[in-house]
């Protein structure tokens, strides 16, 4: 994936805020590099308060940076856009209207020349997608979490976005829900070639959904720890997953992170050749020849 | 037996059991008129024989019955039907009402976009909002020169308040995600307005609406005391000046019905904008 250039480049980002006194100002995370490619899906690990939900935000065009950029296709981001898509928290579905009347609000922003007709035969596609024929008519209160929620990726694809950006989608779900929506969301995004960026805190979702997966440490000054691929093939499922014998090396490799080395990061690249640029990209395997292997992005 | 029957059951107990009280105090009335000079008792209007000025709730039904059957004859300026009046009372309210609303909503909803806007606005709404509206009448009647218009204007004074500060309340409400998602799918500000925080402050604003319209019918009546000439104000004016007190006090019974209704519709229209989380 070297050689291709990158759709999304994150480059030297980061945000501060003004601290409650008055005085100053907290930096929630810095010098914040990595790259997403096309067609690949990317999932942002990290403690909250690490600016987690801030950084997808500054992706989606809500919020602004207070240093460096982030391009999408060649060009920096300034706005929101309909080339990137957001699937929120709380579905943030609007409560007055229909659940098909909520994709269509996005799909006539997107093509306002469409009749009545089109759009609503294109909302009906991803209704069907979705696994929500039926409810077409029903308004969110009517709904499950979890039907709100197909309704918010709906939406989302809808609108046929270059890049779907998803802040911990499934985290307000119970455990089946969550499962049977993740397997859903990895299904389409493989079919259409989805390229994809998503928050989390749940290692299994990300194992599960990501191809490489971007650690964060703990806020406020968060940095990139490192950047992890994933290496287990393409076709796993949520059902046979931990059966793969790289399963546990990378579970634990997230696990590790996540409990000690997230905290005492600072120490860490004091005696490491950090470099900010290129944080490291690990490869967590059961194979004897390389385990654990480092190697550094060009 | 339902909540609901054995409530209206005990509606009507209630009622019954008002009316006799009424009766037997109108009873107890009665014996000191008796005492009272008959000259001056002619004067007052009561029967020579001893009957009460204050009438029983048999008189007063017989009065409403007349007035529900015959609410619209016009015998000259003093003696005109109990609908006729109410009805020009409604036409002021409606007025009124109606012209705060064209003022109060779209301004309270540019107000509500600006926090600074907001707060400038504030002390102002804050020092005007409890002013009773009848102490603008002398003003407007000396700038408006016409009675008629100075009680609409009593009642615009008096609904703006509540409609402009709800209207300012919903708007600036309105959930932060809804307008993250309208932001991500590139809405223009006129449909941000137009479909996402007018339909998510409509419950508040036609709550504001609701409680403008129940103020402006309280005081509808005392502005008509005050300008005379027609509506339900003046009507119970002339009437306790004609000392008919069966008169004021089914004066008394249509204002409350119809301000019953009004209010009856006005949360009607809530529901309509009313959206389940």
């Amino acid at each position: 994936m070297t050689g291709e250039k990158p759709l999304i480049s994150v480059e030297g980002l980061a945000r501060r805020f003004p601290t409650a006194g008055g005085k100053g100002e907290t930096e929630i995370f810095g010098d914040v590099w990595f790259h997403v490619h096309h067609g690949e899906f990317v999932c942002l690990i990290g403690h909250s308060g690490c600016g987690k939900t801030t950084l997808l935000n500054i992706l989606a065009g809500l919020d602004k940076p207070s240093d460096g950029v982030v391009i999408v296709d060649g060009r920096e981001v300034t706005g929101p856009s309909l080339n990137r898509a957001v699937i929120f928290q709380h579905h943030a579905l609007l409560p007055w209207l229909t659940a098909i009347r909520n994709i269509a609000f996005g799909v006539e922003s997107r093509w306002p020349g469409w009749s009545r007709q089109k759009v609503r035969e294109h909302c009906q596609k991803y209704i069907d997608m979705v696994h929500l024929t039926g409810s077409e008519e029903k308004r969110p209160s009517q709904l499950s979490g979890g039907m709100k929620q197909r309704v918010g990726i709906a939406r989302a694809f809808a609108i046929e976005p270059k890049i779907l950006l998803m802040d911990e989608p499934f985290s307000a779900l119970d455990a089946l829900t969550r499962g049977s929506l993740q397997e859903e969301l990895l299904s389409i995004c493989q079919n259409t070639q989805q390229t994809a960026f998503m928050i989390t805190h749940d290692l299994d979702e990300a194992l599960l959904l990501a191809d490489s997966i971007v650690l964060m440490t703990n806020g406020p000054d968060a940095r990139v720890c490192e950047i992890i691929e994933n290496t287990l093939p393409r076709d796993r499922t949520r059902s046979d997953m931990h059966t793969h014998p790289n399963y546990y090396p990378m579970r634990n490799h997230l696990v590790e992170f996540l409990v000690n080395r997230s905290k005492r990061f600072r120490e860490e690249i004091s005696t490491s050749s950090y470099d900010p640029r290129h944080p490291p990209v690990v490869r967590p395997s059961a194979s004897p020849e390389k385990p654990g292997t480092t190697k550094w992005a060009s | 037996m339902s909540t609901n029957l054995r409530a209206a059951m005990l509606s009507v107990v209630l009622f019954c059991a008002f009316c006799f009280a009424w009766q037997l105090w109108v009873g107890a009335q009665s014996g000191v008129a008796g005492d009272v000079d008959p000259e001056y008792a002619a004067l007052l209007g009561q029967q020579a024989k001893g009957g009460s000025a204050v009438p029983g709730p048999l008189d007063v039904g017989k009065a409403i019955w007349a007035h529900i059957a015959n609410p619209f004859y016009d015998k000259g300026p003093n003696d005109k039907g109990i609908g006729i009046q109410l009805a020009y009372s409604i036409l002021r309210v409606m007025m009124g009402f109606l012209l705060a609303a064209a003022v109060a909503i779209p301004i309270g909803f540019f107000i509500g976009m600006s926090e600074v806007f907001r707060k400038a606005v504030d002390p102002f709404v804050q020092i005007l909002k409890p002013v009773s509206p009848l102490a603008w009448m002398p003003l407007a009647l000396y700038t408006i020169k016409d009675s008629g218009a100075s009680s609409i204007f009593v009642i615009f004074i008096c609904s703006i308040w509540p409609m402009l500060i709800n209207t300012v309340f919903g708007v600036a409400g309105v959930r932060k995600e809804w307008l993250n998602v309208a932001r991500t799918l590139e809405v223009s500000n006129v449909q941000m307005a137009w479909r996402v925080i007018l339909p998510a402050a409509a419950p508040t604003i036609f709550t504001g609406m609701r409680i403008s319209i129940g103020i402006a019918w309280l005081v509808i009546v005392a502005a008509e005391m005050l300008v005379g000439g027609t509506g339900i104000g003046y009507y119970v004016w002339n009437e306790w000046n004609n000392l008919s007190i069966t008169g004021v006090i089914s004066a008394i019974f249509f204002i409350g019905v119809i301000g019953m209704l009004l209010d009856f519709i006005l949360a009607r229209l809530v529901r309509l904008v009313e959206y389940a989380e």
